[in-house]
């Protein structure tokens, strides 16, 4: 005991940060493990058919566009978290963003680039725009932008299903298609490797490079980490606070507003109540949290969730229930969180004595 | 003009139900305050209002719960197999169980583990959606009428019953007359109204919904008057000065998160058991965040949780039994503000006078312009609501000072 | 229950002579001798002399003290908070501990109430030794402690607030009659008065204070542990409080009584341990020492003061301040009407008991708090700017509570350095990491921070320490006008006198300087004129020269006010 403890004391933070992700997600496998065992399935099985059907090239190239909206909405949580606001409403942003996106490409017509961009760009706009009423709600009335993303979220839902009904569902064909009108072919993002990668998933890459530029590199990063590390000694240096969370919500919808945009631009080139995929708001928040809020740990976790939901189908023939993934999904989130609390937690310990060592030593020497 | 006691209590009741009755014989929407309108409202109003407790009771002992949807989801469940294998109530027992399985998730990622305690909701809420899903896969595929998303139809059902003598229910095998659906046939102002109105409240009852109700003052009761309910509530407004008084926080917090989960499964229950017959993905609907709002708009009091979800309840009550009368309530809006704004103008409150009076307008203006209101917006009422009641009543709210913030026992100091 | 239980034991006089009694007839030697037990007049007699020779017979009759500690040590991470401590605290007496900000009274105290446990040494009350595992075995043996930071829940009730966790009950169904009752038979022997159903949201900080020692003696406490009990609190109620505690301490309570306030504590109490570094130096009675000889116990060999140095004051006003007021709806303005100038190369200094709106004036010319009136930097109007306008104008803080109000804790220091500098070292909107960390490099060696390196996180740093960076990254933005408040507060002598060279330093460099301090000696070390805050205005304006702290105090309290 006292000896795997000195091999960790010895170890550097990112490394000790890394195992303990590790650790997280095989604690959680474990806890699906007898999960799936107490319900009379073999885990081993299980596991066994997940692995030996993920790591086949296709899988891989699906693993990669499941990836891209993970991605995408998990930097759009992670900005928020980084200056501790909570945007939960990445899920009605994303979905609202879909909708006039998808209404926006179907109506105009542009070059084919240009109307791709044009695309993204409403719906960054679309997702930043509901964003900002969380925001504005924050800081004219003080309002928790936790409870008001979370109204929102639902406010979002009924705004965009009667503007469907009403305004933009395509009646073209007799009220048969549930969609919007389809988007011309210069609107449409072609796939990387036909029918199994889309041009999306770089423009995701490229908005978490983004992220991490802006976040981690620029000054405005430096003052919105700040004001989320302590909020006093940020606006006490300058940063004026109110400022922080407008910009900070309006990028974090931004991005949220590109999440669906792979379905809607490069997979059914419209928006569908049905045919656009809900629930990557929250998926969003699992993967921030897996990847710890930083740019590579958000690829990697994204990558992982999406390696898990590319074996759904496999498994549910193979006689285990498909559900399963999800669940694993959401208990490795569960440890991971714990985990990282546990791990922090030590590591602050063994910063503030290794310095004060250090200190001594330094003392002795001179 | 200051209220107090009986008269406040006049104004609070009365002068609503008199305002329902002249809207009511203007319009001639005798859905408004029908009977079948308030059951129905009754019926809807429970599960929002169990959900507001359980949030309550979190919030009450210091711990946010925004995953009372995912223990709502276990309720559904565990309350839908229960009732299908082993009848109604053992099946509601299997829901409060299930509820407080969700609570002990909830309570051991943020108590013992220190979590973020939104992560920790926000998370409770995927995996018990997930969760069910996947036990629906095992134990509902391939029964007859169940399926991955859906159980089978459970074969009996909780009993209901009518209050004697008010409502024309049965004692001793001697129908007792129906007094209150006497009176509401009547159609006369304000008494066929209230009668109307408590004859929905005491008619068809179902004995599910009686005991949801009477979480109401059992809550009050044991946080306000109680020794363990004092030591709940303090855990939530300064957790410190508490466990310095020998009070143990962190066993409290598990109580007040298992008392929230077994509300919030109850409530699951009530939609799974209760009001329909069987368990179906998504049942909840997202009141487990409607009763998080109403707990918010009922400034975290069990009185004010009842009042918001009762508001609620009834909107969603009127769009189900009379659709077209949703418009009305506009015209109701706008009396009820006339109404305020001549308080304001005894008050001498210019603001609030000149605030009330543009309320009162643009109600009167949406009732004249509009038909019928589009159902799909008539859905986000409380989500909207709630923004508006946080917007213009922040500062009268009064949340429990430490909610939301992890207490590590000896660190604080 | 508790109460009746509190107030019988609460006669130490009598307690001690009945034991006195019992002792004499276990031994038997009387009876055998023929002598008779002493008459009953003889004991009650006893039982009316003046507490102090009760209290002297006591010790002298092998009564134990109230409490004892011996050679407790208590460590945290990276520090030695107590070492080898030990004091003894006679029942019947206010006993005080003094020591500077961060020498170790806190954890002491913490110590005994069972807050946490210490590394070595043991506790013993009234003679038995005891472990306290948590607050609650404290109170059981008799141990309350009325925090500084006041413990209480502001939506609950003061009746709620008082009986938490002692909750006279029936069946679980609190009885607030009965626990209404003996609040007020409580207060009543305080000699306060008190609305128990009235939330504590709406009370005073006096009145809070009062439930906090209400809450204490209504678990029966026999000793009462006050932490900084007058900083918060305005002469009058600071008398108020003395009283109180009097009447307390007649009745045969122990009070230990934490200050850093040498006069209260030579007013008050009847012996004083003081703690420096951690350590006990030593106690004695008021009588023994001088104001001057126990400050020195408490600092260390010479007290270090700041040698008054002229410098020479140029005309050009370097921030203008003219009737700034910051007010709150329904309330006392926080800061009334406060006007003055300082000039380049000038120090003025702020006197003022903590709270009477130093900290809010401080806000306020940052720009982080609404106020009326103006304020001019170099001349220019920036009453409406922003906290960054006003920092580009040439304005910098050293603030009050330096971890919550200017560092983040959990990053590295140059990434603290950097804050509020960020502007300095970016281009084209990116941080210029190297440099940002070569200007932290160079703020660590100029201010001596003990630290390995520069990607330390701030946490791991000793106050002091962390204290000696904030300074450094102020000072290093080349401020025109330098607002300090506290800026030694809690670092070692030697670092002391390093910030007090680099103030004066950037002073003679043309620098105008707002001292905040509640050191005084500081204060008139440093200042080329000071001024007096009290409740939130400035009441007296005065040279250095010709002000004494015993001046400066009467001001200070309200107990002077000069015209301006």
């Amino acid at each position: 005991m006292t000896s795997k403890r000195n091999v960790i004391d010895t170890l550097p933070r990112p490394v000790v940060t890394l195992l303990s992700s590790l650790v997280a997600v095989l604690l959680a496998l474990a806890i699906c493990g007898v999960l799936l065992l107490v319900t009379g399935k073999d885990p081993l099985a299980a596991y066994r058919t997940i692995l030996e059907t993920g790591l086949t090239g296709n899988k891989l190239l699906e693993m990669l566009k499941r990836s891209t909206p993970l991605m995408l909405s998990a930097s759009a949580v992670a900005i928020g978290f980084k200056m501790n606001l909570f945007n939960i409403g990445v899920e009605g942003q994303y979905l609202f963003a879909a909708l006039i996106a998808a209404e926006f490409a179907s109506r105009i017509s542009a070059p084919p680039v240009l109307h791709v961009l044009l695309t993204l760009m409403v719906a960054s706009a679309a997702g930043a725009f509901w964003a900002s009423i969380a925001a504005m709600l924050k800081i004219t009335r003080g309002i928790n932008e936790v409870i008001s993303t979370i109204m929102l979220n639902f406010i979002s839902l009924s705004v965009m299903q009667w503007l469907f009904d009403n305004y933009m569902r395509d009646d073209s064909d007799g009220g048969l298609r549930v969609t919007t009108t389809e988007i011309a072919p210069s609107g449409q993002v072609p796939d990387i490797v036909d029918g199994r990668l889309n041009g999306m998933w770089l423009v995701a890459l490229f908005v978490v490079f983004c992220y991490w530029l802006i976040v981690f590199r620029s000054k405005f990063g430096f003052r919105l980490r700040s004001s989320g590390l302590n909020s006093t000694a940020a606006q006490t240096s300058g940063i004026a606070a109110n400022r922080m969370i407008v910009v900070a919500m309006l990028l974090s919808g931004a991005i949220a507003g590109l999440v669906a945009m792979q379905s809607v631009v490069g997979e059914e080139y419209a928006y569908g109540p049905q045919a656009t995929p809900t629930g990557f708001g929250f998926a969003g928040i699992a993967v921030a949290l897996l990847g710890r809020n930083h740019p590579i740990g958000i690829v990697v976790a994204a990558m992982l969730f999406g390696f898990l939901d590319s074996t759904s189908a496999v498994l549910q023939l193979s006689g285990i229930p498909n559900s399963i993934v999800k669940v694993i999904q959401a208990v490795v989130v569960i440890t991971v969180v714990i985990v990282n609390e546990a791990t922090s937690r030590y590591m602050n310990r063994r910063t503030a004595e290794q310095t004060a060592a250090a200190l001594r030593t330094d003392k002795v020497g001179a | 003009m200051k209220l107090t006691g009986r008269a406040r209590l006049l104004v609070f009741f009365a002068v609503p139900v008199a305002l329902m009755s002249i809207v009511r014989l203007w319009s001639g929407e005798d859905a408004l305050t029908s009977s079948d309108t308030i059951g129905a409202s009754l019926r809807l109003s429970v599960p929002i209002l169990l959900a507001g407790m359980a949030g309550l009771w979190a919030e009450r002992c210091g711990v946010l719960n925004i995953g009372i949807e995912g223990m709502m989801i276990f309720g559904t469940w565990f309350g839908g197999w229960g009732a299908w294998q082993f009848g109604p109530w053992v099946g509601l027992m299997f829901a409060v169980v299930g509820g407080m399985l969700g609570g002990l998730i909830h309570a051991v990622a943020t108590v013992r583990f220190n979590v973020d305690q939104i992560i920790s909701g926000v998370v409770l809420n995927l995996l018990a959606f997930f969760g069910v899903r996947y036990m629906s896969d095992l134990a509902f595929v391939g029964q007859p009428g169940g399926g991955v998303s859906q159980s089978p139809p459970q074969t009996s059902a909780i009993p209901r019953f009518d209050i004697p003598v008010l409502s024309g229910g049965e004692v001793f095998g001697w129908k007792s007359p129906n007094i209150l659906l006497n009176l509401e046939e009547r159609g006369w102002f304000f008494v066929s109204d209230l009668a109307g109105i408590l004859h929905g409240l005491t008619h068809n009852l179902s004995w599910g919904t009686v005991i949801g109700v009477a979480a109401v003052p059992a809550t009050f009761w044991i946080l306000w008057r109680t020794r363990i309910g004092l030591r709940l509530r303090s855990s939530g407004e300064s957790p410190v000065a508490a466990e310095t008084l020998g009070v143990n926080v962190i066993r409290l917090r598990y109580l007040g998160l298992l008392v929230s989960g077994g509300l919030a499964g109850y409530a699951g229950g009530i939609l799974s058991i209760v009001a329909s017959s069987y368990y179906r993905q998504g049942q909840t609907a997202g009141r487990g965040y409607i009763g998080l709002a109403t707990m918010i708009f009922g400034n975290w009091r069990p009185v004010g949780v009842l009042g918001g979800a009762s508001l609620f309840g009834y909107a969603e009550g009127v769009k189900l039994v009379a659709n077209d009368a949703i418009s009305t309530l506009f015209l109701f809006v706008a009396l009820a503000a006339v109404l305020l704004v001549v308080a304001a103008v005894v008050n001498r409150n210019t603001t609030r006078g000149i605030v009330t009076a543009f309320v009162a307008v643009i109600a009167a203006y949406t009732y004249l312009a509009i038909d019928d209101v589009p159902e799909s917006l008539t859905q986000s009422l409380p989500y909207f609501a709630t923004l508006v009641v946080l917007a213009t009543a922040s500062q009268r709210l009064r949340p429990p000072a430490m909610a939301g913030i992890p207490y590590r026992r000896g660190e604080s100091h | 229950m508790t109460v009746e239980g509190t107030r019988a034991k609460a006669r130490v006089p009598l307690f001690v002579a009945v034991r006195l009694f019992a002792a004499v007839r276990r031994s038997g030697a009387l009876w055998r001798c023929g002598v008779t037990v002493p008459p009953l007049g003889w004991v009650w007699q006893y039982l009316s002399m003046p507490d102090s020779a009760a209290n002297g017979s006591a010790s002298a009759h092998g009564t134990a003290p109230a409490v004892e500690l011996h050679n407790i040590s208590k460590g945290f991470p990276g520090v030695i908070a107590n070492r080898d401590i030990s004091m003894t605290v006679e029942r019947g007496t206010i006993h005080a501990i003094v020591g500077e900000n961060g020498a170790g009274k806190s954890t002491l105290m913490k110590t005994l109430y069972g807050l946490h446990q210490p590394d070595s040494g043991t506790i013993a009350v009234n003679g038995t030794e005891v472990e306290f595992s948590s607050p609650s075995d404290a109170i059981e043996a008799g141990i309350g402690m009325v925090h500084q930071h006041f413990m209480l829940a502001d939506n609950l009730t003061v009746l709620e607030n008082i009986i938490l966790g002692a909750e006279p009950a029936k069946g679980g169904v609190i009885d607030s009659r009965e626990a209404a009752r003996q609040i007020t038979e409580l207060a009543r022997s305080l000699g306060v008065e008190i609305d128990v159903n009235s939330p504590v949201a709406e009370l005073g900080v006096g009145q809070r204070q009062r439930v906090e020692i209400l809450k204490v003696l209504y678990r029966g406490a026999k000793t009462l542990i006050l932490d900084e009990p007058t900083a918060v609190l305005v002469p009058q109620e600071v008398d108020e409080l003395f009283e109180n505690l009097r009447r307390l301490v007649d009745a045969g309570t122990t009070v230990l009584f934490i200050s850093h306030k040498l006069d209260e504590v030579l007013a008050v109490s009847s012996r004083i341990t003081v703690i420096r570094q951690g350590t006990t130096v030593g106690t004695v009675t008021p009588a023994e020492v001088t104001r001057r000889q126990l400050a020195e116990m408490m600092v260390g060999s010479d007290l270090p003061q700041p040698e008054p140095r002229t410098s020479e004051v140029l005309d050009r006003v370097r921030l203008e301040v003219n009737n700034l007021s910051v007010s709150r709806p329904g309330r006392r303005d926080l800061v009334h009407d406060v006007s003055f100038a300082i000039r380049s190369g000038e120090i003025l200094g702020v006197a003022g008991v903590e709270g009477n709106g130093q900290f809010e004036l401080c806000s306020a010319l940052l720009g982080r708090e609404h106020s009326s009136g103006t304020v001019a930097i170099d001349g220019k109007d920036v009453s409406h700017a922003s906290v960054r306008d006003r920092k580009n104008a040439g304005i910098a803080y050293v603030p009050f509570d330096r971890q919550r109000e200017g560092l983040m804790l959990t990053s590295s220091l140059w990434e603290n350095n950097l804050l509020g500098q960020e502007e300095k070292f970016s281009k084209y909107g990116f941080v210029n990491v190297a440099a940002a960390r070569a200007a932290c490099r160079e703020v660590i060696s100029r201010f001596g921070v003990l630290t390995p390196n520069e990607d330390v996180p701030a946490f791991a740093l000793s106050g002091g320490n962390q204290q000696k960076l904030v300074v450094g990254r102020t000072m290093s933005m080349n401020p025109a006008v330098l607002l300090a408040a506290h800026p030694t507060r809690g670092i070692d002598v030697g670092a002391q006198a390093a910030v007090w060279e680099e103030i004066r330093t950037a002073r003679d460099a043309g620098l105008a300087v707002l001292l905040v301090s509640a050191d005084l000696e500081e204060l008139l070390g440093l200042s080329d004129r000071v001024i007096v805050m009290f409740e939130g205005s400035v009441v007296a304006e005065l040279s250095p020269r010709d002000a004494t702290p015993e001046l400066l105090g009467s001001y200070m309290t309200g107990a002077k006010v000069a015209a301006r």
